[in-house]
């Protein structure tokens, strides 16, 4: 497949500013995508591709696509090389659409180097007294000791007020993982645990108990993806990649919040859809464990099970492999393995390839493992995440 | 813990950016305010200088009561300086804010509960919105 003829170029804007004392960078990322809009003849709702590099202020593209309240986006990137970051987002875009996996990409740049803080896109936490030009949400937002702990925290008490989710439910989760992670000899902790120990764990933050929390460890982990033919041609079984989807969530403009969702609800459905198969194919699911109520909320939107039954899905050792319907995490998980630098994405798609190839502890490893979802959520479900679906089958 | 144990998390001074100036001048002389588009009617948060409903750059400042009610919550015990409460208010007008719950027994704190803005100090800044049960 090449990208030749398959993507075109149809809004180009250039910002009539060459100083710009009186807006944000922020503020300038916005002009300029509503200059390229209004060039093309589209709105911001046509907007299903995100493209930004180091000079967009925040956390990768979240910050911007929350910012400018792009609700549609599907794919995003935020490759940094620099100034030539631009023409090598061109080329992605232009692969995303061939793929499908957009139709309209956006690609912002702006900064304001001659304001004095060295074009600095994240310059300025609230130094007293002078102005930042960082992230637009910060002001609003990190002055209120927000961490992952109670962000999440957050998500729980809404799920358990609009569902009746239990801390029982949620320890469940935590107890499978243990189960698993007991056969692992580097888990960080391979003690298995009850649910009585987990409500019973000192509170961290309202719902959330120490034991409802992942673990933090250094370490880290890589993936090598090759072409079919290369693939075929190494003496390793073969883990065929069949679908992926992704979509930022954020609290849009505060309109109509809803914590109880993640961006699981778009990416997972965009990735069965490509892959040609459901949740009820699953075999094995890796999904990221950052908390338990993560587990829970990501197997609901995925639609391992309805909203608000996932408190009843994982009870009772649904998760446990060899006990349970949809064997989860079963290297321990980052709840109870590892989580190497706060980063859980990695290590969900290593046990997924773990169990396609057979090569999961014996103790844990699903017989005849063949399609398996590697899912997980980074940022925070409380404020802004992204979210990333990977489907794969054993061929 | 008795009460006099009991230390206050001190807010961090707010990042004030040119585009969020308006507000943290409105904050320093007690006013709550959001920001409202003047084509599509809808009011947004946090504060930007369009609307991220229609993109329309026809926005304006406008002083709210800040009454609401808890979206959600959670109390944050992993603190040096004692638990604090973090959430979200839904405020009246529609938009949703995160902010700190202050003055009240974090454990008669409950999601529908009516509660209304006050500005608390912080360090060296502005000071911020938090929210107290009413």
């Amino acid at each position: 497949m090449s990208i030749k003829g398959k993507a075109y170029i149809a809004g180009a804007y250039e910002h009539p500013l060459r100083d710009a004392p009186n807006v944000s960078t922020a503020q300038l990322h916005a002009q300029c995508a509503r200059g390229a809009l209004a060039d093309a003849g589209l709105s911001l709702d046509d907007v299903d591709g995100y493209f930004c590099a180091g000079d967009a202020p925040g956390f990768g593209a979240m910050s911007m696509i929350d910012y400018m309240g792009l609700r549609n986006i599907r794919h995003m990137d935020s490759t940094e090389t620099g100034g030539s970051s631009y023409l090598i987002h061109v080329g992605h875009a232009a692969q995303a659409i061939a793929e499908g996996k957009c139709t309209v990409a956006l690609i912002t740049l702006a900064g304001r180097p001659r304001q004095g803080q060295g074009g600095r896109p994240n310059f300025g936490g609230g130094k007293p007294g002078t102005l930042s030009d960082g992230p637009p949400e910060a002001g609003f937002e990190n002055i209120y000791g927000g961490s992952t702990h109670n962000t999440y925290g957050m998500c729980a008490m809404r799920h358990m007020y609009e569902y009746g989710t239990t801390s029982e439910q949620l320890a469940w989760i935590k107890v499978a993982a243990s189960h698993h992670a007991q056969w692992n000899e580097h888990a960080f902790l391979k003690n298995v645990v009850t649910v009585e120990e987990v409500v019973n764990s000192r509170l961290i933050a309202d719902p959330l108990h120490l034991l409802d929390c992942c673990v933090v460890t250094d370490g880290g982990g890589a993936l090598i993806v090759v072409s079919p033919e290369i693939a075929r041609s190494l003496n390793r079984p073969l883990v065929k990649v069949i679908g992926v989807g992704e979509a930022p969530k954020g609290p849009s403009g505060g309109r109509g919040l809803d914590l109880n969702h993640s961006g699981a609800v778009w990416s997972g459905p965009i990735a069965f859809a490509e892959a040609g198969v459901n949740p009820a194919d699953m075999k094995y699911a890796s999904i990221y464990d950052s908390f338990t109520i993560t587990v829970l909320m990501q197997l609901e939107d995925l639609g391992f099970c309805r909203k608000g039954e996932g408190g009843k899905f994982v009870a009772d050792g649904n998760l446990i492999s060899g006990v349970g319907k949809l064997p989860f995490n079963t290297d321990g998980g980052g709840l109870c393995n590892n989580h190497p630098t706060n980063r859980g994405g990695i290590t969900k798609v290593i046990e997924a390839v773990r169990q396609l190839r057979g090569e999961a502890h014996p103790k844990v490893q699903v017989p005849n493992c063949d399609l398996a979802i590697a899912h997980g959520t980074g940022g925070s479900l409380g404020t802004r995440h992204g979210a990333g679906t990977v489907i794969l089958e054993r061929e | 813990m008795s009460e006099a144990e009991v230390q206050v998390r001190k807010i961090p001074a707010p990042a004030v950016t040119i585009e969020s100036k308006p507000f943290w001048d409105a904050a320093a002389e007690g006013r709550f305010l959001i920001k409202r588009c003047t084509d599509c009617g809808e009011p947004h948060w946090y504060p930007r200088g369009f609307c991220p409903f229609c993109f329309s750059e026809n926005v304006a400042w406008e002083e709210s009561p800040g009454e609401g009610v808890i979206y959600t919550y959670s109390v944050m015990y992993r603190s040096p300086t004692g638990p604090y409460a973090i959430g979200y208010v839904t405020l009246n007008e529609g938009p949703a804010v995160l902010t700190n719950f202050v003055d009240c027994d974090f454990s008669k704190l409950a999601i529908g509960q009516k509660v209304k803005v006050k500005f608390q100090e912080t360090e060296g800044g502005p000071p911020a919105p938090v929210f107290t049960p009413v």
